[in-house]
């Protein structure tokens, strides 16, 4: 309901220029367009003139010849006419479709841009329907909106100037409704959008009862209530209902009003014309010309009002966008990044303090999700990192990936600290394995070399088959060309992990960085993924979540975590020897596996 | 065009009215038609008051008035048909979504669970308003147009036969490339659609995976990938109005072919005396009266087909049967239950399921007995109490709730007399009250009180500005975790229910509270049964029998003393609860 508060403000000179610049690179096009609508307002508005010849020059001399000259210039015009008019009608979209490609891939580029912090906060959903749905709304501002708008103006002066020039005093009568026609229009666009505002908060309202009730159906029929919210519904059902019937009677009021206003011009150009046809002043061709030219300037000046709603839509849309585009969630990069070209894959933490929400004031201490945290870890060996639930863990991968900026202490790759070197350089020599794997739709191949064609076939085959992917994949209709649908549905938890697993190997990374999955498999892919794992440890710097005995036991060095803080750190054995946290975490977590590995969740 | 059959039972009840609405039609054309004719009239007048250097105002004047007053009527007239065609189409809208919503409730659990809600809402608004335009312009741009037709040809005829047949060439012409082009169109966006489906699946993924995009540094990559739909969609979008922009201007162009024609020929006849100049200038008006009946009918063909399109997904719901419903069977003398439980030899399969969830279930609950229910996640504690409402029906075994087969219950006494706290805490945006309330009727302030006592949520609802009548969700305050459970706690409490189930409804409580709704529940809950599912051994640890689900069968049964010493799965977790606890105060 939110949004359709901000309905209602049709115009705002800020956004409209800066919708503007968007239609400059078309510049020339719009002029195009504004040229063509130029041209078919005026044929449009030379009809009744030939009507005029027709009757008053032709027909009343008894001219045949001249008869058919006027025809066939009448037709030859409608033709040319036609062909300008569909050529403007095209040219118009060409414009709109242009421009709102060219925002949509803005505001995909911005997206691309923002930090995951932005992310965070965001819901995706609302993030698609400004990639899709407010940029469409923008099509038809751009396309039929402006161009037409000078289209329906010009329209409306070509009728103008031949109305007064074959006879202003007929002319004066005629457009004499036109105020009672203004007036009815703005009264009736007032009522309409009244009632347009109360239908969309209706149907709103419809809508978020059947959400709600459709979602807790379980709760609804366990407590018997269905005929009370059946009930209910109706009530807002009847409401929605009303609200399109008090809608309906201004429509119902206004056509015909429309129409009779129109009548009563007709009879006015009757009663003036018989008034005056003895001064010889009005002739029956003109009378009929009137007639038409009558029948013709309706259209425009009803289209002009029906762009007023197109520019309503569009000033919302924009401003949603906009807000967007200026959300500068972004990381703090350096103007000039230190070169990151090699990396041997020493990594440190030196004091790093993380919080995921800083209060900008600085004011109160924030939430810290990581205090103080410092260790090292030299190149080629493999680190693991446990702790409880919400001890921390993920997001020292997320800062190491620099998907965060810290807000003090240092991390360090190779003595570097990340803050001063791109982002992008940075995560090139960091292969990351979530828990959750994320395979995007297309097929096998794509979703390990994830579209790098620096990554040749051979090596993707190397990856698959040194993490034991290879197996299944073959077993697939088109192997490596197999489909994969949309988050991998049609593979196992097991599969796809092993398919992230040669991801990160393709790459081939300096430092690996796993968050092993706790999802349970069947015990031979359980075989499997340990197996992958211990190679792809090898050779190169591990930071791992550890989830797995195996993998804790041939770490050579586990860092224990506890609400934010290192509290133990050393391997397998002397830890268990402190007898403190790891101790209890061994026997929650791990303890198990010793007796049926492979565990069972 | 066969499903719209459907809508005969709707059309029937607003017969009167729709039949007043197809009379205004015929009134609101017959006033309209006659009015060209008198501005022939008044163009002869014209034309000859000039030849004949006469006065002619007073007669013009009369036909003037007579199109103005005919305007009026017909504008009368059409006020009317909008006022009962289109008034009518909202009304059967309205009846429409009742239905489906009242069908909806009908149907059970599992039909949920595998329709998408998104796929439910847009069956209720987009597909019922595209029946709503068969019944509203469905009806009254037809009828229109054929009466339309039928008088304007009528008095075209009637004036010169021979003009008339020149002049309509074109005009089926328009009609044919209207429901052509309209069907083009039609093809073509759907094409169209479907590639904006990829683009919003295409960004969808992205935007999810964008923790993988940026560790692998594919930014650029995904960037292409969208430019690349992102333009298939704009070259999409260029056929279809490359299609569509030719509609107008060969409308205009078919449409000033019949003027030609008519102007040229008429002016011919009249050169020649066989036709006078005010029936050619009424001539131009009538077929400017039919552009618009030709181009209506290819639309509205295009209209009814989408319509029949939208009615058919509509019936494919509306015609699935409730799986869980009263039969022959049921015996509706039963109007109590007392709730005593019994599973015998119960096993339960869900649909298209190669694994059964639940297999030989023996257990039995006597009333006033408290069962807890543990086992790891997905053992099938959910399903095993979703039975007892009968949110399932049991694949395999018996159930008996006092000696009775379920079966025979009926659904509404049996659920009536069931309190159930779902997993999942579901509250509606209403006030705390009117969910507190939901299952009851009673008004009553002390058992609200009583409710929100027992469940521990009426200390801090007293401290909102608005008490009991504080709205929750969107357009009031957002509830807590624990406080959403407690709140379903009371809903469940204030029905005063015979069985009162709770599934891992405390999870979210911390563990003083928690023992102190348990401490109350257990005074209130004393001679009626109590199903308690949980992961919490404090939880669990006082009740009657503790039953331990293990792959869909008990593994094991027994007090909480008698299963710690079986040193078994029960055990396990008793033993990992403890060590969590330590670990939290590390």
């Amino acid at each position: 309901m939110q949004e359709e508060e901000i309905l209602g403000k049709a115009y705002d000179a800020r956004l409209m220029r800066r919708l503007i610049k968007y239609l400059k690179p078309y510049r020339w096009h719009v002029a195009l367009g504004i040229v063509l609508s130029l041209l078919v307002s005026a044929m449009e508005a030379v009809r009744p003139t030939f009507t005029k010849i027709a009757v008053d020059t032709n027909i009343a001399q008894n001219d045949k010849q001249g008869l058919l000259r006027t025809a066939a210039l009448f037709l030859a015009v409608m033709v040319v006419r036609g062909f300008i008019q569909y050529a403007n009608a095209y040219l118009t979209q060409w414009i709109g479709q242009r421009t709102i490609f060219d925002l949509r891939m803005e505001v995909f580029q911005h997206l691309q841009r923002l930090s995951l912090k932005f992310y965070d906060q965001n819901p995706i959903g609302r993030l698609i329907t400004r990639l899709t749905n407010d940029v469409e709304v923008l099509n038809e501002m751009f396309s039929s909106g402006i161009v037409m708008v000078f289209s329906d103006v010009f329209t409306i002066i070509g009728i103008f100037y031949f109305m007064f020039t074959m006879n202003w005093k007929l002319a004066l009568v005629t457009l004499s409704v036109l105020p009672f026609l203004f007036y009815g229009t703005f009264l009736f666009r007032k009522k309409a959008r009244e009632t347009y505002r109360d239908v969309r908060i209706q149907i709103a309202r419809i809508n978020t009862f059947m959400q709600e009730h459709i979602t807790g159906m379980l709760v609804d029929q366990i407590f018997n209530r269905e005929k009370k919210s059946y009930t209910k519904f109706t009530t807002i059902n009847a409401a929605h209902r009303d609200a399109n019937i008090r809608s309906i009677f201004y429509y119902a009021v206004f056509y015909p009003g429309v129409d009779l206003i129109g009548a009563v011009a007709v009879g006015l150009i009757i009663w003036y014309a018989g008034h005056n046809a003895l001064e010889g002043v009005v002739t029956v061709g003109t009378v009929m010309a009137f007639i038409q030219f009558n029948e013709m300037f309706w259209r425009p000046i009803r289209d002009l009002s029906e762009k007023y709603n197109i520019l309503q839509t569009a000033m919302a849309s924009s401003e949603r966008l906009f807000q967007l585009l200026d959300d500068k969630t972004t990381l703090n990069i350096r103007q000039n990044p230190e070169p990151l070209e090699h990396v041997r894959g020493d990594i440190e933490f030196r004091n790093v303090w993380f919080s995921y929400n800083p209060p900008s004031d600085g004011a109160q201490s924030p939430e810290w999700v990581l205090k103080n945290i410092s260790f090292s870890i030299q190149q080629g060996q493999t680190v693991a990192i446990v702790g409880h639930t919400g001890a921390g863990k993920t997001t020292i991968i997320n800062l190491l990936s620099r998907f965060y900026d810290i807000q003090q202490g240092e991390i360090l790759i190779d003595g570097i600290n990340i803050q001063h070197v791109n982002p992008h350089d940075l995560r090139k020599h960091i292969a990351v394995v979530l828990q959750d794997v994320f395979l995007f739709s297309g097929d096998i191949q794509n979703n390990i070399h994830l579209g790098d064609e620096t990554i040749s076939q051979d090596r993707i085959k190397a990856a698959a088959r040194m993490v034991g992917a290879n197996r299944f994949i073959e077993a697939l209709p088109n192997g490596y060309n197999a489909e994969v649908k949309e988050r991998g549905a049609t593979l196992s938890v097991g599969q796809k992990q092993l398919l992230s697993f040669a991801r990160a190997l393709a790459f081939n990374p300096r430092i690996l960085v796993l968050d092993e999955a706790t999802s349970s498999v069947d015990t031979e892919t359980e075989l499997l993924i340990q197996q992958a794992i211990k190679k792809m440890l090898v050779g190169r710097t591990s930071i791992v979540i550890a989830h797995r005995l195996s993998t804790i036991q041939s770490a050579d060095k586990i860092i224990v975590l506890h609400k934010g803080e290192i509290r133990e750190m050393g391997n397998h054995q002397e830890l268990l020897a402190l007898n403190g946290i790891y101790r209890k975490l061994y026997e929650l977590q791990y303890k198990d596996q010793e007796t049926k590995t492979p565990r069972q969740s | 065009m066969r499903p719209l059959l459907r809508l005969k039972p709707y059309l029937l009840r607003y017969k009167k009215k729709l039949l007043l609405g197809l009379l205004t039609v015929i009134g609101s054309n017959v006033f309209t038609i006659v009015q060209p004719m008198f501005l022939g009239k008044a163009v002869d007048e014209l034309k000859r008051g000039i030849e004949m250097h006469t006065f002619v105002s007073s007669d013009l004047l009369m036909w003037a008035g007579l199109i103005v007053g005919f305007a009026l009527i017909a504008g009368v007239f059409t006020f009317l048909t909008r006022q009962t065609i289109i008034v009518v189409s909202r009304h059967i809208e309205y009846d429409l979504r009742n239905d489906f919503l009242s069908h909806l409730q009908k149907l059970s659990y599992s039909y949920f669970q595998n329709m998408p809600t998104g796929d439910l809402m847009a069956h209720a608004t987009n597909d019922i308003s595209a029946v709503r335009n068969v019944v509203g312009p469905g009806i009254m741009y037809p009828s229109d147009t054929i009466v339309t037709l039928t008088f304007v040809l009528f008095m075209m005829f009637m004036s010169d036969w021979q003009l008339t047949l020149l002049a309509l060439i074109p005009m089926p012409l328009v009609s044919f490339a209207v429901y052509k082009l309209s069907k083009f169109v039609n093809k073509i966006f759907t094409a169209r659609q479907e590639q904006f489906s990829l683009l919003t699946t295409r960004a969808q993924e992205t935007l999810s995976g964008v923790r993988v995009v940026r560790a692998y540094v594919r930014e650029t990559y995904e960037e292409e990938r969208f430019r690349k739909l992102s333009y298939e969609y704009l070259k999409k979008n260029l056929v279809l109005a490359k299609v569509q922009s030719i509609m107008w201007p060969l409308m205009f162009v078919l449409v000033g072919f019949s003027l030609v024609i008519t102007i040229y020929f008429g002016g011919l006849k009249v050169i020649d005396g066989q036709m006078t100049i005010g029936t050619l200038t009424a001539f131009t008006a009538y077929l400017g009266m039919l552009i618009w009946p030709m181009i209506a009918f290819g639309w509205v063909a295009n209209l009814l087909q989408q319509g029949a399109a939208s009615m058919g997904r509509l019936a494919a719901i509306m015609d699935s049967e409730p799986e869980i419903k009263d039969t022959e069977t049921t015996d509706h003398s039963i109007e109590n239950i007392h709730g005593t439980i019994e599973f015998r030899n119960v096993s339960f399969t869900h649909k298209n399921a190669a694994q059964p969830t639940l297999k030989n279930i023996n257990l039995k609950i006597e009333s006033g007995m408290t069962v807890a229910v543990v086992g790891y996640t997905g053992t099938g504690k959910s399903t095993l109490v979703n039975l007892i409402p009968r949110l399932y029906d049991i694949t395999g075994g018996e159930l008996f709730i006092d000696g009775i087969d379920i079966r025979k219950i009926p659904l509404e006494v049996l659920r009536s007399n069931i309190g159930f706290v779902p997993q999942e805490t579901f509250l509606f945006s209403e006030t705390i009250a009117e969910n507190i309330r939901y299952g009851v009727d009673n008004n009553l302030e002390e058992d609200l009180n009583m409710a929100a006592e027992i469940s521990q949520i009426a200390k801090e609802v007293m401290e909102f500005p608005k008490q009991y009548e504080t709205m929750i969700g969107e357009r009031g305050i957002t509830l807590s975790g624990g406080q959403k459970q407690r709140s379903s706690i009371a809903r469940a409490i204030m029905r005063n229910p015979k069985i009162l189930i709770l599934d891992d409804a405390l999870s979210a409580v911390d563990t003083y509270t928690e023992e102190r709704i348990l401490h109350r529940l257990h005074e209130f809950m004393k001679d009626r049964t109590s199903i308690i599912i949980s992961h919490r051994i404090s939880t669990v640890k006082d009740a009657d029998l503790i039953v331990v689900l293990q792959n869909g069968e008990i593994g094991e049964r027994g007090t909480h003393d008698e299963l710690v010493a079986i040193n078994g799965i029960y055990a396990d977790l008793h033993r990992k609860q403890l060590l969590e606890q330590q670990l939290e105060e590390m």
